[in-house]
């Protein structure tokens, strides 16, 4: 019994409550916003450090024991996942000061931003299925209000799409659920691998894929990514960033957590798909990104893109390529947060991200063009930055487990991918301003927006340069997935 | 009973994709409505239909007598209807948005009027 698990969920629910006492008052809200955010990523350092000493942690909750009650458990995964969010959201929640404008302040953003953050966090740590569930509809509930809020013709559109498809993804999960609670008679992940192992039948099969669509669809997978680019870009750069960075990765979360522990046998037979559905993931993302010219949308393709690289981790199954996975995780949550970041900095100092309207921004802003440029060379894998770690120990894995197309395709995705920045590169920052140009507000952009940029940046290099820790827990992560024993013993204890 | 209720769930899903296949955007929500119907419909039956015998601990016994209806999956379709009531509220605000900043209930057209 540990009760650190729990206070990742409990801290961004207080911070949620807090702001929605304080409605009205703006500037106490933001405060409480901020600080709220910042504790949820000193606890998940915490519990990343308890994990990391001590084990896995488990909570039962109400003290019913494993199979019977909820369990909250922490993995070394779910520690450093946990640990992301709390990053993100405090970026994030910096941002927003400046980005998110008082109209959508007065109808809750703060507090919607910290349920969200809870959610998340809760998804991260739940032991059980239907739980899972549960916290999926309150990211995808508070989701859609983030992405609707303020109303925008182009936002009700991405939200109309958003909205159905998630909605079939929760349908599809939880059809999964109904059918495996009716042959099983449990829910808790570590009782039910334990019973998918001693009688294994076609159920656990079907219900691994209606999960791997339903993850699939709230990751981004081909061929179930096209709400992707048309919701994403709509809202403001803010919850852009929070959706790019945190959301997607959820549902990788989810497929690799479910896959690797509950239907391992399964995992076997779907693995050539996975591995098949993340190259085509990376190929289509990557070109359909170099198709795009503004900047918020081409970024969203990248998102998809670079799932696959996450995907295909899962798919390889080694040790090693896990450990890539979850290495890739983070360099890209950091990644792609920021570059959202610069472009909604961008669109704050020039009134547009389409790049034909865009230019001059290297003399206008060269510090902003610098910020821009880490950012950009990690995600497509320049050293000495984190991308090249990432790509380089995915690649070695794939080059390992004989998976030779993989590890070509990636490093073809990476070429592509450096060809769609330098895009943005030469068009938003190098060329001329258009003469026409005009809006936005014209000033430097504001300390506050450029803050949780150099802090991401600095992560960004620190990750590339001393990539060792995150290497170690990584690796040690991906052992704690493959070797099932520790988990089902920290979770089941005596009842096994 | 389950074979009525299985013909019953596999004609609910088939009714509900092929409205969410519509270009109607009412039709859509209606898609949606049947869709959690039919989810919750699956999980209720798939636990096994137990009639008249309530989970219910006869006096000085200590455990409930065997056959019983399990009343666990009525409480996860329980949480479920809760949560998907909740997004059908959220998707029939959104939608009457929608309309009123598209005055089309068509959703081919609502993609193609994007101004960006």
């Amino acid at each position: 019994m540990s009760t650190i698990v729990v206070v990742p969920i409990l801290v961004p629910l207080c911070a949620a409550i807090a702001g929605l006492l304080a409605a009205g008052r703006s500037a106490l809200q933001r405060a409480l916003s901020v600080a709220g955010a910042a504790a949820q990523l000193a606890v998940g350092v915490a519990l990343l450090h308890t994990v990391h000493t001590r084990g896995i942690q488990v909570q039962q909750l109400g003290h019913w024991p494993a199979p019977f009650g909820i369990t909250i458990v922490a993995d070394l995964f779910s520690a450093i996942m946990v640990t992301l969010s709390g990053l993100v959201g405090l970026c994030v929640s910096l941002f927003a000061l400046v980005d998110i404008g008082p109209e959508r302040e007065r109808f809750a953003f703060h507090p919607l931003l910290h349920f969200l953050l809870m959610g998340v966090a809760g998804a991260f740590l739940t032991g059980d299925l239907f739980n899972l569930f549960v916290w999926f509809e309150l990211i995808i509930m508070t989701s859609f209000v983030l992405l609707a809020l303020g109303g925008e013709r182009p936002q009700i559109e991405g939200a109309v799409k958003y909205l159905t498809l998630n909605f079939i993804a929760s349908g599809l999960f939880l059809t999964a659920l109904g059918i495996l609670y009716g042959q099983f008679g449990t829910l808790n992940m570590a009782d039910l691998a334990i019973r998918l192992d001693s009688q294994p039948s076609g159920v656990g099969l079907s219900s691994a894929m209606l999960m791997l669509v339903a993850f699939g669809i709230k990751a981004g997978v081909f061929p179930l990514f096209f709400w992707l680019p048309d919701s994403y870009h709509t809202p403001p750069a803010a919850v852009t960033a929070l959706f790019a960075g945190l959301l997607t990765k959820v549902g990788v979360y989810a497929m690799i957590r479910v896959l690797t522990l509950v239907f391992t046998a399964d995992l076997l037979v779907l693995a050539p798909l996975i591995v098949t559905a993340s190259l085509l993931t990376m190929v289509t993302g990557v070109l359909g990104a170099a198709a795009q010219s503004d900047i918020r949308r081409l970024l969203a393709f990248h998102i998809i893109s670079q799932i696959g690289y996450m995907t295909l981790g899962l798919g390889l199954r080694t040790e090693a390529a896990l450990a890539a996975s979850v290495f890739y995780i983070v360099h890209n949550v950091i990644a792609k947060t920021n570059l959202f970041f610069v472009a909604g900095a961008i669109r704050h100092i020039r009134g547009t991200s389409e790049l034909r309207e865009l230019g001059g921004l290297y003399r206008d802003e060269p510090r902003l063009a610098a910020l821009f440029l880490i950012p950009a060379l990690a995600l497509a894998g320049i050293p000495p930055l984190s991308g090249f770690i990432a790509k380089f120990t995915l690649v070695k894995a794939a080059l390992t487990a004989d998976a030779f197309l993989p590890a070509a395709v990636a490093l073809g995705v990476g070429m592509l991918t450096l060809y769609s920045m330098t895009k943005i590169w030469a068009e938003a920052f190098w060329k001329a301003a258009p003469a026409d140009a005009d809006g936005g507000t014209r000033a430097p952009v504001p300390i506050v927006m450029l803050l949780p940029i150099i802090a991401l940046t600095t992560l960004t290099v620190l990750l590339g340069v001393l990539p060792g820790t995150l290497l170690d827990l990584a690796s040690g992560a991906a052992m704690q997935l493959l070797d099932r024993r520790q988990y089902l013993d920290a979770v089941l204890g005596t009842a096994r | 009973m389950e074979t009525v209720l299985a013909l019953v769930i596999g004609g609910l899903y088939a009714i509900s994709f092929y409205l969410m296949l519509r270009r109607s955007m009412v039709k859509l929500i209606f898609g949606l409505m049947l869709f959690t119907q039919a989810v919750n419909l699956l999980i209720f039956t798939a636990a096994g239909l137990t009639r008249g015998q309530p989970p219910i601990v006869p006096p000085g016994a200590t455990a409930v007598p065997a056959p019983y209806a399990d009343p666990l999956p009525q409480a996860l379709v329980l949480t479920a209807i809760v949560i998907s009531f909740g997004m059908l509220a959220f998707a029939l605000a959104l939608t009457r948005r929608g309309f009123l900043a598209m005055q089309t209930d068509d959703l081919d057209r609502l993609g193609r009027g994007a101004p960006e």
